[in-house]
């Protein structure tokens, strides 16, 4: 029997605020235990929580990228459970079907180059736990530095539209992109500050109900997310082919491939919920929604398409510039600059990238930006200097922040445009290699490339390749 | 002359004019506390070195002129609000050694104000009782009568307050907390509206019915007081962003067409008879200065108390969590793994009233209660609210008895819970309305005060403290 899945996304972004979520300790990361905090996020007696605005404004202009509705007055709950991690004893959150900030929005993805629309349930707030670790067997210590820090939760709506990895990946990366473009979250999955934990059912093929899911932990990159869903919907039809049953369970993704039950589900907590009184109901009216509509940027999806129209980009390459705000930003300021797009694109997704990757850089954190890009570009594009040259006239610019055109300059790496003196090169060359000559002159064309690498040589990089060739002809051959 | 026994108005004056110093009028509430302490046992835990060098600083500001009229007064704090480096215990075991980082805004708004903390005071656990015989250390006794509770869970700042053992004190108010045991001293206490008065740094037993307020040996004292706390807090969301008036300008002796609503279900529920006839006469002076005196009805009054008791222990129960024995206070079985160590902490460190509420807060919070429990109680909250905006498009103020009696014996209601809960049958509306109360002393029964209580609309404080200072100037 053929079994489909579905899968049900819940997707965690720690927003980008300076303060917390409740109070005003700061939000950056990698301080030593229990030292970024204070007497409100360790909820001492007596204090109080008193929500960032900023937070609930990150929500809003997500929500409405979602194309969610905004709800006029946003409700903060109180989930009660007792854990060490806990400071309060309670989580502060969002609940119900009302009075989430955003409720039943959706998000377009492209599959097989067409478009699928991915609807979202609902877009809440809340706060995040301490962190336990156990150093030693039987032992366990507790962080706090995490508590209380802002983060939004963004559930994929019931019955699930996403029926595969692939699917739920690309989910994943258009949302990791609007998300990016508002500049609510870094978007970074293996820091965690994005956390995915989809839940997954299968189903006979045309069978109209769905079936015991699983939700599955640890996933904490694009590819663990298609890996684990396959794998999951795999395991689960085996078990239902053979007869078995799906335990309700969390589970474990291990990334050498396997899944792992963590705890039952079954008989879920009771987490008492109720309206935290501490906090007055957020009411958000027009005026607020329509000033934060404002400041929505284009989002990826409309960038993509008209990167393809507008410069003629292929779909993959614009995907590639488009997944990224900065990536995106940074293209465009090069367009702006004059510089060719699709020699742009090629740099930013070439040369750049790698350079970037290599030294696990953003690309606004280097000294090379659109405006070298364009330059460069027009260097080339005028004969000024060879590709060749190019690469190592970037190397140095991307290091230091000197302008190429300056480098050329200073460096003297403009193209040899003086006939005489490759002539004279590639006779030097000729001279040297008698044996090679010998070999282009017997129709052995192959090692023309040989030679051609030797004046090149000579020529410290600055002569045009397609020139020396021409040349090197005409003096061998005729 | 005797210091101690005299109001923070007087005293002000007396500083002001060089008559006596800081120092000298700590001392000698200092003293008195070490003589009357023992048959009262108003503090958990006294300040007097913290007070001598308060009033000192305080002296330093009288010198330089700054005219605060809190400057080296003396005041008490119910042992609920947190003074950084001096225990805050909230009369609970398991809190038996917990010493804040932090002040209240209230105590540090005192602080600026210049006042002299000379204790911190008993009270029912978590605050949670109206005689202070819930309290995890000892029972506070009631000045006028040593055998008799001041009331609670305030008793302690009422105490000490009634037996001069402070000028000032502060008491919080959920149920009747401030009103019920200031009634039974015999002393001034206000719980002023709902968000009137920051709540950071207040240990909470239920977030949306807490208000801090002032308990004082007279109104004016009270309006003192009441400038010096109110005001909005960027720390407490739910403390309202309003203008606060200077409150002793309502002290102006005319009730002279004033309305004044008597609402009939306060002298009805059980109130005892001489109680009615000392609040009646009130009534009647206070009609015969020329006040408008209505009788006005609350019909959803009646459902107060079992409002109350679902809406408060539902909160309690959420509130209360935090002590697990993880970060501070009392911890015991360690060594169990955490679960157990959170269930015997908390076993071991409550008391057994504090324990009922969680409990049956718990149930009426969980899944498949919660519509029948919370959310019923909570609509019939809204419908109660509705009666006391209805009686006020009449008239300006309730009043009404305090308290259904004077104080009881200690331990005379200790095996009637029911009995207990009904001393706050007529507060408990008012706080569930989250207007502003008072109460003032009224003629006594049989050697033992009563009070008064005067209701105002929300944020209207100045009237409760108008129609308060007439009637206390009446009495001469």
């Amino acid at each position: 029997m053929k079994y489909i899945p579905s899968v049900g996304m819940e997707v965690h972004a720690q927003l980008l605020t300076n303060s917390k979520m409740f109070c005003g300790c700061p939000t950056h990361f990698g301080e030593s235990p229990n030292t970024n905090v204070c007497p409100i996020c360790l909820g001492l007696p007596g204090t109080l929580p008193v929500p960032n605005k900023r937070a609930i404004e990150h929500v809003i202009r997500t929500s409405l990228a979602l194309n969610c509705t905004i709800a006029p007055t946003a409700l903060f709950y109180r989930k009660n459970y007792f854990y060490p991690d806990l400071t309060k004893g309670y989580q502060i959150s969002q609940y119900g079907e009302e009075h989430p900030i955003g409720t039943l929005g959706w998000l377009e993805i492209v599959v097989n180059g067409e478009r699928k629309r991915i609807h979202i349930r609902r877009v809440h707030l809340e706060e995040d736990t301490g962190k336990l670790f156990h150093f030693v067997p039987g032992e366990s210590e507790v962080d706090y530095n995490r508590c209380g820090m802002p983060l939004m939760e963004i559930v994929t709506d019931f019955p699930p539209d996403i029926h595969s990895g692939e699917e739920a990946k690309e989910y994943l990366v258009q949302l990791r992109a609007i998300l990016t473009y508002l500049g609510v979250c870094d978007g970074k999955m293996e820091e965690g500050s994005l956390r995915c934990e989809p839940n997954i059912s299968v189903a006979p093929e045309g069978s109209d109900t769905l079936g015991v899911k699983t939700e599955l932990k640890n996933l904490n990159s694009f590819r663990s997310v298609v890996r684990g869903i396959d794998f999951e919907a795999q395991r689960q039809s085996e078990v239902l082919e053979s007869g078995g049953r799906i335990a309700q369970e969390t589970r474990g993704w291990n990334d050498e491939g396997f899944s792992f039950p963590m705890r039952s589900k079954e008989g879920e907590q009771d987490y008492r919920y109720f309206p935290e009184p501490d906090i007055v109901p957020v009411v958000i009216d027009e005026a607020w929604i329509e000033s934060l509509r404002a400041t929505l940027p284009e989002l990826p999806l409309a960038k993509w398409e008209r990167y393809q129209k507008e410069f003629g980009l292929s779909a993959y390459d614009s995907g590639v510039l488009t997944a990224d705000y900065e990536t995106a930003r940074f293209f465009e300021a090069c367009v702006t600059h004059k510089a060719d797009p699709k020699s742009a694109c090629n740099w930013i997704t070439g040369e750049l990238a790698a350079k970037l990757n290599a030294d696990n850089k953003r690309i606004d954190q280097t000294p090379f930006t659109p405006a070298h890009v364009a330059d460069l570009l027009s260097l080339i594009q005028n004969n000024t200097i060879t590709s060749r040259i190019a690469k190592d006239v970037f190397a140095e610019a991307y290091q230091n922040g000197r302008m190429p055109s300056e480098i050329v300059q200073s460096q003297g790496l403009t193209q040899i445009a003086d006939e005489t003196a490759l002539r004279s090169m590639a006779q030097k060359v000729i001279g040297e290699n008698p044996d090679i000559v010998e070999k282009l002159r017997s129709g052995k064309e192959g090692v023309m490339g040989f030679l051609v690498g030797q004046v090149m040589k000579e020529s410290k990089g600055r002569a045009n390749p397609q020139r020396v060739q021409e040349i090197l002809r005409e003096e061998i051959l005729t | 002359m005797e210091l101690h026994t005299l109001t923070a108005h007087e005293l002000s004056r007396k500083l002001r004019a060089r008559e006596i110093s800081a120092l000298e009028l700590t001392e000698a509430v200092l003293a008195h506390i070490e003589r009357v302490e023992p048959a009262i046992q108003a503090y958990i835990t006294p300040t007097p070195e913290l007070a001598r060098e308060q009033a000192k600083q305080a002296q330093a500001r009288i010198d330089q002129g700054d005219p605060s009229p809190l400057l080296g007064i003396p005041v008490a704090l119910k042992d609920n609000m947190c003074t950084e480096g001096v225990k805050t215990t909230c009369g609970s075991q398991i809190l038996h050694n917990f010493v804040p980082p932090y002040n209240a805004t209230v105590y540090r708004k005192l602080q600026e104000a210049g006042a002299v903390l000379v204790g911190k005071t008993n009270l029912d656990e978590f605050a949670m009782g109206s005689s202070t015989e819930n309290s995890g250390f000892f029972t506070s006794r009631n000045p006028h009568d040593t055998e008799r509770v001041p009331g609670g869970s305030s008793g302690g700042s009422t105490a000490a307050v009634a037996a001069h053992e402070t000028i000032l004190a502060l008491g919080s108010d959920t149920g009747g907390s401030i009103r019920q045991p200031a009634s039974f001293c015999g002393v001034v206490g206000m719980k002023p509206t709902y968000g009137r008065v920051s709540r950071y740094g207040l240990v909470a037993y239920a977030s949306s019915l807490d208000q801090i307020g002032p308990i004082t040996k007279d109104v004016r004292d009270c309006a003192l007081l009441m400038n010096a706390i109110s005001g909005e807090d960027p720390n407490d969301s739910t403390c309202v962003q309003l203008p606060v008036p200077d409150f002793t300008d309502a002290l102006v002796d005319d009730v002279k067409g004033m309305r004044l609503g008597v609402p009939k279900e306060f002298f009805a529920q059980g109130v005892q008879p001489e109680v009615v006839t000392s609040v009646r006469s009130a009534i009647d002076k206070l009609a015969a200065a020329g006040a408008e005196v209505m009788e006005v009805s609350l019909p959803t009054a009646e459902y107060g108390l079992p409002i109350y008791y679902i809406l408060a222990p539902a909160e309690a129960s959420s509130n209360l969590a935090r002590y697990d024995g993880t970060r501070y206070g009392l911890r015991e079985g360690f060594e169990e793994g955490h679960i157990r160590m959170m269930e015997k902490t908390r076993a071991k460190g409550f008391g057994n009233e504090v324990l009922q509420r969680v409990m049956i807060g718990t149930y009426a919070l969980s899944a498949g209660y919660y519509d029948a429990f919370y959310l019923k109680a909570q609509q019939a909250r809204t419908l109660l609210r509705r009666d006391f905006e209805r009686a006020f498009e009449q008239c300006d103020a309730l009043v009404c008895p305090t308290s259904p009696t004077p104080a009881f014996k200690i331990g005379e209601l200790a095996d009637d819970p029911l009995a207990m809960k009904l001393a706050d049958v007529l507060t408990i509306p008012v706080n569930l309305a989250g207007l502003p109360g008072i109460s003032v002393p009224c003629a006594p029964v049989n050697g033992l005060p009563v009070g008064l209580q005067i209701i105002a609309k929300p944020f209207d404080e100045a009237t409760a403290l108008r129609v308060a200072y007439a009637w206390e100037q009446m009495q001469g």
